[in-house]
This record gives structure tokens, C-alpha cells and sequence, in this order.
């Protein structure tokens, strides 16, 4: 399979099985809609191009495939490693409970439908133990405390941390911590304490004040980016070049987001992703079908604004713009994709197993809980089968490899089926994959 | 070559001795809702 695209003036040519990326001239992305057909091509091509270019691109073309680069052969898996699924990663919701009142979250002011609740040492200990129980073989673990907010619940992280880290000790396992916290509680104490103890934070805020404020409020209806950006930009300063991300929604209230992306740049931090809102159209923040073209133009001047910056030494890093085309994780992983439900849970408060934390609130998602463990296993294998091989629109698509089949919480969402994708989400996502791959192409050039 | 240019030759389909397993979960990395895996890290250093 092959795919090719323009933009920014490059014309990118990807054979998709192999991971290749090519630039390729007009001439030869024009010969590849004819490809295996050369007389037609030609006969078809000829008032616009020299014949004599035209059969030197067409050699070209075939001696790429001759090398088993472009037009590959299928990735062949081996189905037990596919299947190979302990669990590596819990975001832990230690508070159902949040100081915030966003707009858009999909945790219903933190308490996720349910009742307000934090979690308790206890609690937290025996999901730590769950973790290292089901892991098998694996050795890194990661843990997102997660909410909620989860500062609300600052102590018992600490003792969680404290905790995971003695098991460490008797087990070989390695634990890697994230914090993904709205900022509002962040003072000295916790700055440097998640400094040290955290792989990587999360901070989130929407970008412009204008933005934010009109999203993410206080309990008192405030907007709060006067109450957040400082301590923002102190944890980012502290954290320097460790791992830390600026994390914020677009909604459609905000279609023109790169104007955001760019103001976090401009206020110097390092990292950010600003994603789409996750939202049915029933909310009129929501991102409808009509905003599609809008948001990829949005998508296209972002990476042409991210050049830029690059060129002139402002570097920042984009989320969705980041891809090594090198390296990256290998055929596996991109065929199970996001791991919810098998590599990855999410647990509440009171100590119930989710697929991930976009499910948690609906009953039907339960896995099991902390004491009796996984016990919906028809759910677990469901999520263990909805991988990329398995789901249909995902097999013919392009941007596979790079996408990993997408989120499962929107699919459910939106098409009340784990296993058909949902559709702005793919559209957006190749958008993003276009760009990245974009950005690379056009650093080669420089 | 005059028309086309390589960018990166790919071995994503040369699968041996791969899929370990520790590679971290898209989900944890930043964005929590529409997770790629084009732009996670190999974490199998041997390989
Ligand atoms: S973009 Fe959509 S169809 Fe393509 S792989 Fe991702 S989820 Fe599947
Ligand atoms: S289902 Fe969606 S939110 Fe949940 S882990 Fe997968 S990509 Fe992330």
C-alpha cells in the first residue's frame, strides 16, 4: 500500500508495510496514479512532461519496488506476541474530585458521574499491587495519578509513590510516575516534589487567556488562567528539559487553535499538545463534520508555523508533530495501538477496573475490581481483538501504522461500537500524520 | 536518483525479535484522548 500527498510544496510519496518515506518531483506523483499502467500513463502525461523523464521516473518507481521498498509486502505478525498482553500501565484516579469546573470534561466535575470521593492509601496500594501482579514479564510500569485533580489528593500520592518505589526494590520492576494536574494547587513544595518523583507532567491549560477562560473556569464561574499560568510556567521552569507537556482542548469556539499552540510557544514553554475536544454533537462546543476543512488548514499552518519557529532557533515541540521515522516502536505496537483494556487501565477511587480512563462512569466498562480482579473477561478479549488487524475501515487505511486504529472511547462515543473508528477523529489524525511527516521531509531539505 | 528522493528506508515490516512489550502506553505520554503511536519511543535498546 502506498500513499502520496502534497503539502507545503512537497509532494511525499510513503510506502506504508515498510515505514519509507520519499519526496518525490510532480512528474512522478502524477505517474503513480497510473502505476502498474505505463502506456496509459504516458499516453496520458506526455503533452505535460519530456517522455524521456517520464521513463526515468517510471524506473525509478520500479526499482524501488524491486527492492522491496515501495509497494512491500504485508507485515506478517506473529499471533501469540499479539496476544501477549499483561498489563503495564494504570492511570490511577486517586481524586473524583476537582477544584475546576471545565466546560468540556468528560469527568462530570472530576466525579465522573458518580459520587465525589478520594482514594484511599489502602486503596492505592492494592491497585499498586494489582499492577506488579498482572505485569508478567514486563519490566517498566507506569502509573498517571489522574482525577479529578489529583493534587487534591496530594498526600496519598506521596505514600504511593513511597510505596511503589519499596516494591520495586523485591520485585525488578521499574516504575514510571505522570502527574497530570490543572495547576491550581501547584506551590513550591509540590513543584519540587513532582520534579523529582514525576517522569513526566501534564499541565493543562487551553492556550490564549480569551481561550482558556472561556473553557475553564473556577467553581465560581472565574475564568482561571490568571489563577494558573504563573504556577504553570514555574513547574515548567523548574522541570527545564525533563519530560513535561502543555496539555490543552480545542473546541469549536476555538477552530483557529495554532493561534493558541503558538502563544504557549511564545510564552517559551517547551512541549505542548492541544487536542480536539471529545464531545457529541449535542454540545454546541462540539466539532462537527462542517469544521473538517477548517481544522486541517488549521492543522497545515501550524506545521508551516512550526517550521518557521525551528528555523529561527524558537524551537518548541508539538505533540502530534513528533515522529521519528527511524526509530519509533516496531510493527507490534502499532498494531495494538492506544492498549486500553489490555495493556493499560484506569481504576477509581473505590478500586473498580476500567479499559481506560475515557470509560470510566459506564457501568458496562467494569473489568473487575481490586479485590476479586479482572472478572468481565468477554470484555477484556473484546478490547484484546479490537486491535488493527481486526477492524475494517482501519486494514485499508493509509495512516495505519502511524495511527495505531485510534481511540476506542471515541469510537464507543460516537458510533456506540469499540470497533469502528470515529470518523473526524480519522480525518484530523492523517491530517496530523501529513504534517509530521511533512516537517521531516522539509528538515531533510534544509 | 533524479526523481525521487529517500527520506527514510523503512523496516517496519522486518519484525524479528521485536514486540517486547516495553514501550510505553500512548495514552500516558500527553494527550489522554486521541493517542497516536507514530510518535511513541522503541524502548528495546537491543534491538
Ligand atoms: S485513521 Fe482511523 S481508519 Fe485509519 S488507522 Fe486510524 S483509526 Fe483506523
Ligand atoms: S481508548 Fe482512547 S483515551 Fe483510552 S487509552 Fe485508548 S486512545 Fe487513550
Amino acid at each position: 500500500m502506498i500513499h502520496k500527498y502534497e503539502l507545503n510544496g512537497y509532494y511525499i510519496l510513503l510506502d506504508i508495510n515498510s515505514g519509507s518515506v520519499f519526496e518525490i518531483d510532480k512528474a512522478t506523483y502524477e505517474l503513480l496514479d497510473y502505476y502498474p499502467d505505463k502506456t496509459k500513463a504516458c499516453e496520458n502525461l506526455k503533452g505535460k512532461y519530456d517522455l524521456a523523464d517520464l521513463d526515468e521516473a517510471w524506473i525509478e518507481i520500479e526499482n524501488l519496488k524491486n527492492q522491496g521498498i515501495l509497494f512491500s509486502e504485508d507485515i506478517a505478525l506473529e499471533e501469540d506476541l499479539m496476544r501477549d498482553h499483561d498489563i503495564k500501565a494504570m492511570c490511577l484516579h486517586v481524586s473524583h474530585d476537582c477544584n475546576m469546573r471545565c466546560g468540556y470534561c468528560f469527568a462530570s466535575e472530576g466525579s465522573f458521574e458518580g459520587e465525589k470521593v478520594l482514594m484511599d492509601i489502602e486503596t492505592g496500594k492494592e491497585a499498586i499491587d494489582f499492577l506488579i501482579k498482572n505485569s508478567g514479564k514486563r519490566k517498566h510500569l507506569e502509573i498517571d495519578f489522574f482525577g479529578g485533580e489529583p493534587l487534591m489528593n496530594f498526600e496519598v500520592v506521596k505514600s504511593l509513590v513511597e510505596y511503589a518505589r519499596e516494591r520495586e526494590l523485591e520485585t525488578e520492576k521499574v516504575f514510571r510516575f505522570t502527574m497530570t494536574t490543572n495547576g491550581l494547587l501547584l506551590n513550591e513544595d509540590i513543584i519540587e516534589y513532582l520534579d523529582e518523583n514525576m517522569a513526566n507532567v501534564v499541565l493543562s491549560i487551553d492556550g490564549r487567556k480569551e481561550t482558556n477562560d472561556n473553557m475553564r473556569k473556577t467553581i465560581n464561574n472565574e475564568g482561571t488562567y490568571k489563577y494558573i499560568i504563573d504556577k504553570i510556567k514555574r513547574m515548567s521552569e523548574k522541570r527545564g528539559s525533563k519530560d513535561h507537556y502543555i496539555r490543552g482542548t480545542f473546541t469549536k469556539n476555538n477552530l483557529d487553535f495554532s493561534k493558541d499552540v503558538l502563544d504557549l510557544a511564545n510564552q517559551g514553554f517547551p512541549s505542548i499538545s492541544v487536542e480536539p475536544v471529545v464531545a457529541t454533537p449535542d454540545n454546541d462546543y462540539a466539532l462537527t463534520g462542517e469544521d473538517i476543512l477548517d481544522l486541517e488548514k488549521e492543522y497545515e499552518n501550524l506545521a508551516v508555523e512550526y517550521l518557521n519557529y525551528n528555523k529561527q532557533g524558537d524551537k518548541f515541540n508539538f505533540f502530534h508533530f513528533n515522529i521519528d521515522l527511524h526509530g519509533g516502536p516496531c510493527a507490534y505496537k502499532r498494531v495494538s495501538g492506544c492498549g486500553a483494556g489490555t495493556d493499560y487501565v484506569a481504576v477509581t477511587p473505590t478500586g473498580e477496573i476500567y479499559p481506560c480512563h475515557q470509560f470510566v462512569g459506564k457501568e458496562d466498562f467494569i473489568l473487575g475490581d481490586l479485590e476479586k480482579g479482572i472478572l468481565n473477561q468477554n470484555l477484556r478479549k473484546d478490547f484484546e481483538k479490537v486491535n488493527l488487524t481486526d477492524k475494517k475501515a482501519c486494514r485499508d487505511c493509509w495512516a495505519k501504522y502511524y495511527c495505531g486504529g485510534g481511540c476506542f472511547a471515541n469510537a464507543y462515543n460516537f458510533n456506540n461500537d469499540i470497533s469502528v473508528p470515529y470518523d473526524i477523529g480519522c480525518k484530523l489524525e492523517k491530517k496530523r500524520i501529513e504534517c509530521a511527516i511533512m516537517i521531516q521531509v522539509a528538515k531533510q531539505n534544509r | 536518483m533524479k526523481h525521487i528522493k529517500v527520506i527514510n528506508l523503512g523496516e517496519l515490516n522486518k519484525v524479528e525479535g521485536k514486540g517486547c512489550g516495553e514501550c510505553q502506553t500512548s495514552c500516558q505520554s500527553a494527550c489522554k484522548t486521541s493517542c497516536t503511536v507514530g510518535n511513541q519511543k522503541c524502548e528495546n535498546t537491543e534491538q
